[in-house]
């Protein structure tokens, strides 16, 4: 019983950081409906940035928070510019293609530069103890920090003009346009947005797992299912579809054999789907 | 222009037979094989293809393989197979179709190596393979396919005889990808455990995309097992070490697949220490080559070529060149029928161990002789974390430690 209400726990500690990696995919569907297919790539450039910076630099890890969260806003907005401005507006199969074909850019860079080679960096924090079962202490602190990134992007977009301005142009872009509210701006600012939080939740996946160049498809595919349960464009949404992923995972395990987790996992995905086509906390268009 | 373009059509023309003849120059042997430049198989690939330009280079550096009174100088052609399957069987057919390879290396892991043997058998090519375990091809009835590498029923043999020694009624975990390589390893392995009297109290096997085990291991740890056998190739199989150890499942037996071969698995720091690896060669084995290089020479060449540490992926990729020239020079001639023929007859040890293969129809090419050594993460001398080679008892270069001292984190 113990060992359920582990995993259990476990599941909410990683859901957290689940819904964090995918805040940002569904932050940028919501205000530009554009699947960023760079996604995955962006929480493996976390991941790296943390790497280099603990061991070539010997930055803390979690000191690798703000220059993170700071070059992943950089490079986003470099990102939109380059890939996604000009297929704002057409078909959303233009920008998923033109996503992919910058994803491959970067992992065939990225597989070029390090291979697939494994990297780890190593997190002292010490856990807490029921019994036989032990709660990682950086487990713990990367839910903490993952409600707290979600709690403040919640409070930019509802407590500052700029957020406000970012949710009128994701309701409608000509009308905020019409309010003078420089649309072209915002949805580059989004975006930025949008890979900063994929970085920074690369960063704590980072501080958990060892990884590779190619960790980032793994964390993408639960992006979506995070999405889909959270609800397209709901980036709180996506945070309680993240924890309900954990503890799904960390619910069903010791019951079935580990194999069928994934099964269920995506059973539930094709199920919400046709339950609630927007998704279970779907407030499509109003981030 | 189109003036222009006729005669670079017609100079295309002229020239693709002169390529042609090349390829298939008389006193050249063309070697194909794909490679895993990218996707996830890149880093063990590299391994198994780094040992193999070894092999070529020495070779040609030597003045070729000399057979029936000719020296045959050996060129590769290759492709990135992208770690995939399906890519592995267009690309063998192109090798053998369009690039005229004479001989064929396997590509990396069981899965490619499945595929890539279905084309070099309907061929008739000549494919040795170092980078499949899986021995259910061998029992296809094919012809023309020989494993150098011990096949994956017996990849934990030594680990289920070390155990049972140092714990006679032991309760083992065993948790593993869900990959035909891994499945077969671990299904041997359980046959072997439970006929030296240890219990198998868990026997699960895992998506291959699994990011997070945290829930699998508390599962481990409610199964009150004392050892842990399992992983399946490379970043699984470091995850799940460093969970165990961030959850203090405090097994004192880990054995995982490939993953610890790989001296990278160090960076996991005290989540790396007691853990075993079933290992097809360590630079600590000391076998008596009949031919080729020693342990320590092929280890330096190596180090000095590639400024990199020879791991067994290197080793079996040298292994596949050196078994082949050997077959070549036996036979007298470059005739696959010959150089079949002489494969059948080998018995031979090189650095890499003892070689033969099955003979008989149901088995046929399997690797029938080399032995594999199991491999424990260590303190080295230096302090450094550092594999030494724990079992067998006769080529060990460290007493084996046990048990796994408890994450005391």
């Amino acid at each position: 019983m113990l060992g359920i209400l582990a995993s259990i726990i476990d599941g909410v500690l990683v859901g957290l950081v689940y819904g964090l990696a995918a805040m940002g995919l569904t932050l940028i569907w919501g205000v530009m409906d554009v699947i960023n297919l760079t996604h995955g790539t962006m929480i493996v450039a976390g991941m790296f940035t943390l790497y280099l910076l603990t061991s070539a630099l010997g930055v803390p890890p979690y000191l690798a928070l703000p220059p993170v969260l700071v070059g992943g806003f950089i490079v986003g907005v470099a990102l939109y510019w380059i890939a996604v401005h000009r297929m704002i507006g057409r078909p959303p199969l233009m920008s998923l293609l033109s996503t992919f074909a910058v994803n491959l850019v970067l992992i065939g860079i990225g597989t070029g530069v390090w291979g697939t080679a494994l990297f780890n960096v190593a997190v002292s924090v010490p856990g807490i103890s029921i019994g036989r079962y032990t709660f990682p202490g950086a487990h713990i602190l990367a839910a903490v920090l993952a409600a707290v990134i979600a709690a403040a992007l919640y409070l930019f977009l509802h407590g500052t003009r700029l957020g406000r301005a970012l949710r009128a142009v994701a309701n409608n872009r000509e009308a905020a346009e019409l309010v003078g509210i420089p649309s072209t701006r915002l949805l580059a600012i989004a975006f930025g947005c949008g890979v900063s939080l994929a970085g920074v939740s690369g960063l704590l996946i980072g501080t958990l797992f060892p990884f590779t160049v190619l960790s980032g498809d793994g964390y993408q595919l639960k992006g979506f299912v995070v999405t889909v349960l959270g609800g397209f464009g709901n980036p709180i949404g996506a945070l309680l579809g993240g924890v309900a992923l954990g503890v799904l995972e960390g619910a069903v395990t010791p019951f079935v054999p580990v194999s069928w987790t994934l099964v269920i996992e995506f059973g539930l995905f094709v199920l919400v789907l046709i339950a609630f086509p927007g998704g279970v906390f779907a407030r499509r268009g109003t981030l | 222009m189109k003036r222009l373009c006729l005669l670079a059509a017609a100079a295309t023309l002229l020239a693709a037979p002169a390529f042609a003849q090349n390829s298939a120059s008389s006193d050249t042997i063309t070697v194909g094989f794909t490679e895993s430049q990218t996707g996830p198989l890149n880093v063990d690939s590299l391994g198994l293809v780094r040992g193999a330009e070894m092999w070529r280079d020495e070779v040609n550096a030597a003045g070729g393989i000399k057979a029936g009174g000719k020296s045959y100088k050996v060129q590769f052609v290759t492709y990135d197979d992208q770690s995939v399957g399906g890519r592995v069987q267009q690309l063998y057919t192109r090798l053998i179709v369009q690039d005229n390879a004479q001989f064929l290396f396997s590509p990396y892991s069981s899965g490619l190596t499945a595929a890539a043997a279905v084309v070099s058998e309907q061929y008739g090519r000549i494919m040795l393979d170092g980078g499949g375990a899986e021995a259910k091809p061998f029992m296809l009835g094919n012809k023309y396919l020989f494993m150098v590498i011990t096949p994956a029923g017996s990849y934990l043999s030594g680990a289920v005889a070390a155990l049972a020694q140092k714990e006679p009624h032991a309760k083992i975990a065993m948790v593993y990808s869900d990959d035909p390589f891994s499945k077969a390893v671990l299904a041997a392995a359980k046959d072997q455990a439970t006929k030296v009297g240890l219990e198998v109290a868990m026997d699960e096997s895992y998506a291959p995309s699994t990011t997070d085990f945290g829930p699998v291991v508390n599962k481990i740890i409610s199964s009150n097992a004392d050892a842990f056998f399992g992983g399946g190739h490379y970043s699984d199989g470091a995850t799940l070490a460093r969970q165990m150890y961030d959850q203090k499942a405090n097994m004192k037996w880990v054995s995982i697949l490939v993953a610890p071969g790989d001296d990278k698995f160090g960076e996991l720091g005290p989540a790396a220490l007691g853990v075993t690896v079933p290992s097809q060669w360590e630079v600590q084995v000391s076998y008596l080559p009949q031919f080729g290089p020693t342990t320590p020479q092929f280890a330096k060449a190596f180090q000095d070529k590639f400024n990199a540490k020879a791991d067994y992926h290197a080793a079996a990729g040298y292994t596949q060149g050196a078994v082949l020239q050997h077959a070549i020079e036996q036979a007298g001639s470059v005739d696959p029928e010959k150089v079949t023929a002489a494969l059948n007859a080998m018995d031979v040890t090189t650095f890499f161990g003892r070689i033969k293969f099955a003979t008989d129809p149901e088995h046929h090419g399997l690797q029938a002789a080399h032995d594999m050594v199991l491999a424990q993460w260590q303190q080295m001398p230096d302090g450094k974390l550092g594999r030494q080679v724990v079992w067998p008892e006769a080529a060990k270069s460290a007493d084996l430690m046990y048990p796994i001292p408890p994450a005391t984190h």
